[in-house]
């Protein structure tokens, strides 16, 4: 049996006493809630950056620098102009409004111009170079602008700090292993006398690891368990919109089926990582010997 | 005691010439620890199977480093080792637990696991070897009860005295039956009357086939042991002016009694 090793009979775990008492449960229960609400958040942001890339794939803006006199025939010519699927003109109000979160009441003053804003969504199959040479013919000056193209830097960032978050998982998968290796030596040299009678009377580098790899085992298990909880709660409350970060993190981007899926595999995956790394530091320490 | 006979068996289905043959051959064997002096050097001896050997020296002769390299603790630095008709110098290492379950250890310093009781301690070598919870505690038993630990069995090693301990030892090297017992002072904790029931002990282990080598210096013990051979060790080296050790003369099978 493939865990047949996890489950030792009573006089193989008297060979080991001592479970719980060493510092690999906390170790790893801290390494699991880091990696769980690191993986949430880049999962998040991966969520956020395809919501954002999808909405503005399709879409432009035309920017008429003569304000509402250009407007209407702008309109005109975007809205007859083949490929174009809408277009709204953006109402002043509404762009004063924008700038007075950023300017404050001078932001609405009529002594401030405002250009006039179109937007618009276009067919994939749509000539761009058209509708561009179109609208300037309708009002020359007119700026003929991709969404995707201003928000390109967001997304750039971003998709960044994606990649950051998964590296954040990997190193803390690197230093979950390390801390197992420092924790499977301190064992063996708890253990060493332990281990010099079995091998001296006929035990297997292999039975003896079992006994090491079913302790780490169950210190990465009760470790994993309640780091993954913890950070389950943690994120629980923060998608309940609870405080300001549970926007960024799950509000305006929430986390899918497939996402959760991921985030509790995560505590498993210490668990195996766990079990593994101590049994390959196990057999690379007893075979130093002769 | 009761014996299992499956070696003696073994032994006389394949008739008198593997009694004859050597368990141990050792050709100029030399061994060091690290970059140090050599503390074995130009070893060159068999001890035939079924013997009785008592291997003595002054203390720094080497005896426990012998013993290290009988009972697979050690691989000689150069030379040539033999255990059961196997070269064993440059074994892989994966196969030298099979070897080892086939070689009983007394150590000086008993070596017993402490968070483990009496019963434990004695049981280890049968579970490493797989054997039946149920033939274990028999096994165990009955072990115990010989070497006058019977009330004894959940006892810490802690809270058993030294004679106890070493009893306990012995027990733990001999249970498994091996086929060479490799002992060091042995009898060092006990009393004269414990000693003797441990030699006894070792006498009809060795009739049954168990190849004995005890490491002592009581001249007594030996003297009270007759049949046996006498291995002496000085600075390393050995002591061997007839040659005896090194081409042995052929000896009789043993019989079982």
């Amino acid at each position: 049996m493939m865990f047949e090793w996890l489950f030792a009979p009573p006089h193989d775990r008297r060979l080991l006493p001592g479970n719980y008492r060493g510092p690999t449960p906390f170790v790893i229960a801290i390494m699991t809630f880091s990696m769980m609400v690191v993986a949430a958040a880049g999962l998040a942001l991966s969520n956020a950056a395809g919501l954002v890339a999808k909405g503005i794939d399709s879409r432009y803006s035309v920017q008429v620098p003569g304000g509402s006199r250009d407007l209407p025939a702008v309109l005109e010519a975007v809205r007859t102009a083949p490929g174009v699927l809408s277009a709204e003109a953006v109402p002043e109000a509404e762009m004063r409004k924008t700038l007075e979160q950023w300017l404050g009441p001078a932001g609405g003053s009529e002594d401030l111009p405002v250009p006039a804003l179109v937007t618009l969504d276009v067919a994939d199959s749509a000539n761009l170079a058209a509708i561009a040479s179109r609208v300037e013919k309708a009002a020359p000056g007119t700026r003929f602008v991709a969404h995707d193209e201003t928000l390109a830097p967001l997304l750039k960032s971003v998709r960044a700090l994606q990649w950051l978050a998964l590296a954040l998982v990997a190193l803390l998968a690197a230093a979950t292993s390390a801390a197992v290796v420092l924790a499977a030596r301190g064992a063996l040299d708890t253990h060493r006398a332990t281990i010099e009678v079995m091998h001296g009377i006929g035990a297997t580098d292999v039975q003896v690891t079992r006994l090491f790899q079913r302790k780490i085992a169950l210190d990465a298990l009760a470790g994993g368990l309640f780091g993954g909880a913890a950070a389950a709660i943690v994120l629980a409350v923060l998608a309940a919109g609870g405080s300001a970060l549970a926007g960024d993190l799950t509000g305006a981007a929430p986390l899918g089926g497939s996402d959760l899926l991921i985030l509790a595999m995560l505590p498993l995956l210490m668990i195996l990582l766990a079990t593994g790394v101590a049994r390959a530091a196990v057999l690379a320490a007893l075979r130093q010997s002769i | 005691m009761a014996r299992r006979l499956t070696l003696c068996d073994k032994l006389l289905a394949i008739g008198g010439d593997l009694a004859l043959s050597s368990m141990v051959e050792f050709d100029s064997v030399g061994l060091r620890y690290g970059t140090g002096a050599e503390v074995l050097r130009d070893l060159d001896f068999r001890l035939g199977r079924g013997g009785f050997y008592f291997l003595t020296g002054p203390s720094g002769a080497g005896k426990t480093s012998l013993l290290k390299l009988l009972y697979l603790a050690q691989r000689p630095t150069r030379g040539r080792l033999r255990l059961f008709g196997e070269e064993l110098s440059d074994a892989p290492r994966d196969s030298l637990p099979g070897f080892r379950r086939r070689i009983g250890v007394v150590f000086q310093d008993f070596r017993l696991i402490r968070h483990l009781s009496a019963f434990d301690n004695v049981a280890l070598p049968l579970r490493i070897a797989g054997r039946s919870e149920t033939e274990v505690e028999g096994s165990v038993r009955e072990m115990l009860a010989w070497v006058g630990l019977a009330d004894r069995a959940s006892a810490r090693p802690a809270t058993l005295s030294g004679g106890e301990q070493q009893r306990v030892a012995i027990a733990r090297a001999v249970i498994s039956q091996p086929e060479l017992l490799v002992a060091d002072e042995p009898t060092g904790n006990v009393d004269a009357e414990m000693a003797q029931r441990l030699l006894h002990l070792f006498a009809a282990l060795n009739r049954l086939g168990t190849t004995i080598v005890v490491a002592t210096h009581d001249l007594g013990l030996i003297a009270s042991t007759p049949g046996t051979e006498i291995i002496r060790l000085e600075h390393g080296s050995l002591v061997d002016p007839t040659g005896a050790l090194k081409n042995p003369p052929a000896r009789p099978r043993p019989e079982l009694t």
